[in-house]
């Protein structure tokens, strides 16, 4: 599944990545904005194509674990986009570009998958309601502003050890403070908890319109559930018992875990009525 | 026009090109009470150019005193004889014998001349490497010097060419990259925290002078309230004042800890002040927020253990020692890169500098105006007065020719009569600006 805007979308991803590990081995400050500007030329690359697709297939590319993943790359690569325009997170960029660009590379190299002709469901009907697109959509964001999160967490506990253990090392000196890292990976969590409320409302009216119940104790609600549940203790425990630092960070790694595990794990381990969504 | 070509077609010199030299002592080479009985003030410098431009072979001069440095940088015919008059005449005016500066005395001529005023611009000569205030203090001997009218176009261009070093070397290498005192790296560290450190808290227990520069420098960095504990309340009240701060007394420390961000602490206390488990308690209060400790004193104030809670930082004195060390080394290994940046600047200066003489400039300014002379004649020769008999063009190339020696006759011999030395450079170098004589063979910077 390669075509022109694809193609296009990896090459700037691609140089955006290679302008970012010059930022982390040489520090000039000019040459994050490069890379910051060539990863917006990639997403606008990556978006026109999505939409391109969406054209010619008639519904929103969201029903292959190819248009998946580029969906799931793409939003990834736009909130990072918007949270670096808000805060300081240029240092980001050296670990969320190589996830975009390996996410779609991954993306590229898979067959696209027969068009889906949805058994007793018509797809036309399953695709153009608004409550899907916006389900679709915030969950995708949410899932970028999770991996984003880890991202913070993970900076966050090297940074922590090198100044806890009095090593300074590579990184010391290239990363930002911690109270930045916790306070961008708080941020990150924040808004990934907001899209994925969001995300589990209109999937769950979407779902009492097309299969008339809310909730089916269907593994991937279960698991969204569960990943709601984590990140909302999360918060809970942050706001009311102060939790930040080091325990804040490796909660948001772990969440992230579980949201790949309800993104791709349930699909490919347990089924469910998203199997669908991941059919190579 | 006579021109001196050897055989292979090189210029001699026919004038003594005056030479740039550097003479002085520094912090390495003479021990502080020379320094300071031959350091000038700011009021004494006029004087003291003065005294050496009275010297007859000096043409130009600048006078560099620090606290760490006495330098002279000066242009002149004869280098030899002209060191010793000027370490005397300085030595008068200081009324101290010239004896007692002379074995600490070194002295650069030429290009060692320039590479030592880049390297001493640049802080690489500085006790501590890569320190920026050497740079300011060279910009204010320069601007005294140019006020006293001591300097010319040759130290005009050393001296701007040293400014453009300085800073490239600023910028291109990480010569003042990091901190490289105790409570520059305790600063440092807290930024690695805590990120901007405006509207921090700070508690300063027990008194010293490193620690007070540490509470300084954070004050500097606008924390917001400031702290003070002591085992004297007076002693404490009147530290506050001056940090505009709170005096509190030893018993509130625990309190305290609940809620300041950065604790500096150097007491005479035998025994630890702040214990983990007093830390570990506050961390409820103070929701987890971090918790920075620079413990200066020795024996230590906090107990080691305290790094162990979670979100508290501890550095005694030996971890802040280290990073002080690693940053040094770290200025040690930029300097090479330094180096190499002076190295091409000495380089680009010197070919300007031999430059300046009188032969290659008018060889330089003939063999441009020969050129255009040539071209003109032979374009116009070959179109215009294509019809001319071969006799016809000869005789107009010789009178292309005559005409180019007469406009340049006054011109040479102004050029090589300049009476002063300092007139001299200055025209050769108005002659090569006005005919943009440096693009046509080398090109200097």
């Amino acid at each position: 599944m390669i075509d022109l805007t694809s193609f296009a979308a990896l090459f700037f991803y691609t140089l955006s990545g290679a302008a970012y590990l010059v930022y982390l081995l040489a520090q000039r400050e000019k040459v994050h904005l490069y890379g910051y500007f060539l990863l917006l030329a990639g997403f606008i690359c990556h978006a026109v194509f999505l939409c391109g697709q969406a054209v010619m297939l008639g519904h929103l590319p969201a029903f292959t674990l190819s248009h998946n993943l580029s969906l799931a790359a793409c939003s990834t690569a736009g909130v990072f986009l918007l949270l670096n325009r808000r805060m300081n997170l240029k240092f980001f960029g050296v670990y969320a570009v190589p996830i975009i660009l390996a996410i779609t590379l991954v993306s590229v190299m898979l067959p696209e998958g027969a068009p889906y002709r949805g058994g007793g469901t018509d797809i036309k009907r399953i695709a153009d309601s608004a409550w899907l697109i916006t389900h679709v959509i915030t969950m995708f964001a949410a899932n970028g502003a999770f991996a984003l999160a880890c991202g913070a967490g993970i900076f966050y506990l090297v940074q922590e050890h090198a100044i806890k253990n009095k090593k300074r090392g590579f990184f010391y000196k290239r990363l930002p403070p911690l109270e930045l890292l916790d306070s961008a990976g708080y941020s990150c969590i924040v808004a990934g908890f907001a899209m994925l409320t969001l995300g589990l409302v209109t999937g769950a009216v979407y779902a009492e319109l097309v299969w008339g119940a809310f909730w089916r104790w269907d593994p991937k609600e279960v698991w969204s559930g569960i990943t709601w549940l984590v990140y909302a203790a999360l918060l809970h425990e942050r706001l009311v018992a102060g939790w930040r630092g080091r325990r804040a960070a490796i909660m948001s790694i772990a969440g992230f875990f579980i949201v790949v595990f309800t993104f791709l794990g349930v699909n490919l381990l347990l089924g469910g009525h998203h199997g669908v969504f991941t059919r190579v | 026009m006579n021109m001196n070509m050897n055989k292979n077609g090189q210029i001699h010199k026919t004038s003594g090109q005056p030479h740039i030299l550097l003479a002085g002592i520094n912090h390495e080479t003479a021990p502080v009470e020379v320094r300071e009985a031959i350091a000038f003030q700011e009021h004494e410098i006029p004087a003291a150019l003065d005294s050496v431009l009275a010297i007859r072979s000096v043409h130009e001069a600048i006078l560099l005193s620090t606290c760490n440095r006495i330098e002279v940088l000066f242009t002149a015919d004869d280098p030899s004889d002209t060191v010793p008059l000027i370490i005397k005449s300085l030595a008068g005016l200081k009324k101290i014998d010239p004896k007692r500066i002379e074995p600490h005395l070194y002295m650069h001529e030429d290009k060692n001349a320039v590479r030592h005023i880049f390297r001493v611009a640049s802080g690489l000569d500085s006790m501590v490497m890569g320190e920026p205030q050497i740079f300011g203090q060279v910009k204010s001997a320069y601007r005294l010097a140019v006020e006293q009218n001591a300097t010319g176009v040759i130290l005009n261009r050393l001296t701007h060419k040293t400014f453009l070093v300085a800073k490239r070397v600023r910028t291109e290498t990480g010569i003042g990259g990091s901190a490289v005192s105790i409570s520059y790296a305790a600063v440092e560290l807290a930024k690695k925290i805590f990120g901007a450190l405006d509207g921090k808290s700070v508690l300063l227990i027990g008194a010293g002078e490193m620690a007070e520069l540490a509470v300084e420098h954070l004050a500097g960095n606008r924390v917001g309230s400031i702290h003070v504990a002591n085992r004297t309340f007076e002693r404490a009240v009147e530290l506050a004042g001056k940090y505009n701060g709170r005096a509190v007394s030893f018993e509130e420390i625990p309190d305290i800890l609940s809620f300041v961000d950065i604790v500096v602490s150097s007491t005479g206390a035998p025994g630890f002040i702040i214990s983990r488990e007093q830390v570990r308690r506050s961390m409820r209060g103070r929701r987890n927020n971090p918790i920075f400790f620079i413990d200066i004193a020795v024996p230590r104030d906090i107990d080691p253990d305290v790094n162990r809670v979670a979100n508290a930082y501890v550095y005694d004195i030996d971890d802040l020692k280290s990073v002080v060390d690693e940053n040094i080394s770290q200025r040690h290994r930029e300097a090479v890169k330094a180096k190499r940046i002076i190295e091409e600047s000495a380089l680009s200066f010197m070919a300007w500098y031999e430059s300046l003489d009188v032969v290659p400039t008018v060889v330089a300014l003939r063999n441009k105006i020969a050129r255009i002379a040539e071209s003109e004649t032979r374009k116009t020769l070959g179109s215009a007065l294509k019809h001319l008999a071969q006799e016809d063009k000869q005789a107009v190339q010789r009178m292309t020719e005559a005409i180019i020696n007469k406009i340049l006759h006054d011109p040479t011999t102004f050029l090589k009569n300049s009476s002063s030395r300092k007139e001299k450079h200055r025209y050769l170098d108005i002659t090569k600006r006005l005919f943009k004589l440096e693009s046509d063979s080398q090109k200097y910077h």
